[in-house]
């Protein structure tokens, strides 16, 4: 037998396969369980998104695009990032079209990078920042956001670990898994802090349009000094529920997309044609479907909370994305065993905290984008567990 | 407040209470006024089934009458409307734009009745200049809801 591991990179093999995938393989062997951990919307995409995708087709619009992505989407991203926030992006220069907001990242860290550049990545966060710098040869430095804050970026906590090989700062808000985000007002305490250091930012802005409590998405583009510094990451996926179409942009200075553009143009050649259309439609016509969504979840986003504290689990209110993140550690469980047992007990999925970084132990994270009917039914079994837990049955 | 209610409960009249007072972030007592005047008000007329009548095996048939009629002195659409919507046959009657006055809307009957109704009932009244009457041949959709469509989660159970 041929030893593989000759052929295979130590860097590829050294990466840690995701801890959701771990979870992921217990829950699909458990017959009838109730699963709250997905990470992406219950609606179907918009109909009006999807026949532009159809109708596109039936033109025979199936050829490949200009790297960067079709120029009136383009354009529509930087109409709606200009009503959005009042940031104005040249669309032939600053914005690139990719597979996801995911690819997003993987170029912004393989464009600006060189070996040994330190990255600081705040966790609990999305699972592939980390992976995405250290295959950029950049070295992870992790923040950990606290309970406390709120899971907020603490302008302190961010200078104690900028040193001068610090490149970038990923600011993941809103935040998955535990849902927090961060007003105009904060983003301008971290802002001070990365003017100061002159660093540069990659901002994951996916969930964006899902910020809640009357509260206008804040961007930290939106903060003179810094459009110039940010590389923004955003997409289709959570705001319109496109996330099988595979869509998502980065925007920023003019020289750094270029080199994103490179990379993009060899690995990737253009993002998906028909989902490129299709988003067309959703810039377009979609700003009241997402209101009603966003309305939505918001609904669900409070029932959720009420259960949670009529069961006695802590949990801070989140503000944005579908996520709750609750504090189990009274129940003197890892985030592991706490997950795998009310899955046992009771059939009801939630994914470990410190699947989104060590910091995430002792939480687990809840996703609210299912039907209120599937909630009620998950939530009472989670009582149950709690319950039983508490001597209460 | 009462937008929000009404955007709940137009689609799930039968929601608990409890539930919908954890949903707007309200207390139920708060909830439960609010619907009450509004009942009292006649915000909200009425709380309704959506019924399949296809799938229960009954012959019954819905009909669309379009109306046109002739206004006399002294008795507008208003007048003319009652003395129409007063039959009980009548499931829903609105005043239109356009080529004809009213749409006579009747749910759940027999060809015969419905035939009945405009021959005997309708088609007299004094006003009434002409009718036509088109059966509903199959429902596809009706308040919102897709009459064959089942609920289905086709998402990966855990993704990150």
């Amino acid at each position: 037998m041929r030893d593989f591991n000759e052929i295979i990179s130590s860097k590829t093999a050294a990466l840690q396969p995701s801890g959701i995938r771990k979870f992921f393989d217990i829950v699909n062997t458990m017959e009838g369980a109730i699963s709250l951990g997905v990470g992406e919307p219950d609606f179907d995409t918009p109909w009006s998104v999807r026949e532009e995708g159809i109708y596109s087709l039936e033109q025979g619009r199936t050829f490949y695009t200009s790297n960067s992505g079709l120029m009136p989407l383009r354009e529509e991203i930087c109409r709606y990032l200009d009503r959005r926030f009042g940031a104005a992006y040249d669309p032939a220069s600053e914005v690139i079209v990719t597979v996801g907001g995911s690819e997003g990242i993987d170029l912004a860290c393989r464009a600006m990078l060189d070996p040994g550049d330190e990255v600081i990545i705040p966790q609990p966060s999305y699972v592939s920042y980390e992976p995405c710098v250290r295959l950029a040869d950049g070295v992870p430095r992790i923040l950990e956001l606290k309970e406390k804050d709120r899971f907020k970026l603490m302008p302190d906590d961010l200078e104690a670990l900028i040193t001068p090989k610090t490149k970038f700062v990923v600011l993941p808000f809103p935040n998955n898994p535990t849902g927090s985000i961060m007003t105009i007002e904060e983003l301008k305490a971290v802002a001070d802090v990365i003017m100061k250091h002159d660093i540069f930012v990659v901002s994951d802005e996916i969930y964006t349009e899902l910020t809640y409590n009357g509260r206008e998405p804040a961007s930290i583009v939106q903060i003179p000094g810094m459009r110039e510094r940010t590389i923004l990451i955003n997409g289709f996926s959570k705001a319109y529920a496109m996330t099988g179409w595979r869509l998502g942009y980065a925007c920023g200075p003019a020289p750094v997309i270029r080199q994103m553009t490179k990379v993009h143009q060899y690995a990737i050649m253009c993002a998906p044609t028909t989902s490129q259309y299709a988003a067309v439609a959703a810039l377009r016509d979609c700003d009241e479907a997402v209101a009603e969504m966003r309305e939505s979840y918001n609904q669900r986003r409070r029932f959720v909370l009420s259960r949670l504290a009529e069961m006695d689990i802590p949990c801070f209110e989140p503000e944005g994305a579908f996520y709750v993140f609750p504090n189990i550690s009274r129940f003197g469980m890892s985030s592991e065993d706490f997950a795998t047992t009310l899955l046992k007990e009771e059939k009801v999925a939630v994914v470990p905290g410190n699947a989104f970084g060590g910091s995430g132990e002792g939480f687990i994270r809840i996703s609210y984008a299912y039907s209120l009917k599937q909630l009620k039914e998950a939530l009472d079994r989670i009582g149950r567990f709690v319950a039983r837990f508490d001597g209460k049955e | 407040m009462r937008e929000k209610i009404l955007t709940v409960i137009e689609k799930n009249s039968r929601i608990d209470l409890a539930d919908l007072a954890k949903l707007l972030g309200e207390s139920e007592i708060d909830v439960a006024n609010e619907i009450a005047d509004m009942e009292k008000e006649h915000v909200i007329c009425g709380y309704h089934t959506l019924i399949n009548w296809d799938k229960t095996g009954t012959e019954k048939v819905s009909a669309l009458i379009e109306v046109k009629v002739t206004p006399q002195r002294g008795m507008g659409f208003d007048r003319l409307a009652e003395r129409i919507y007063r039959y009980s046959e009548v499931e829903a009657l609105y005043l239109m734009s356009g080529a004809y006055d009213f749409t006579v809307i009747l749910e759940g009957k027999t060809m015969r009745e419905v035939a009945m109704f405009v021959s005997d009932k309708l088609a007299p009244l004094d006003s009434v200049q002409s009718t036509a009457t088109h059966f509903v041949l199959k429902k596809y959709k009706d308040h919102g809801t897709v009459f064959d469509e089942t609920e289905h989660d086709e998402r990966q159970l855990i993704t990150p």
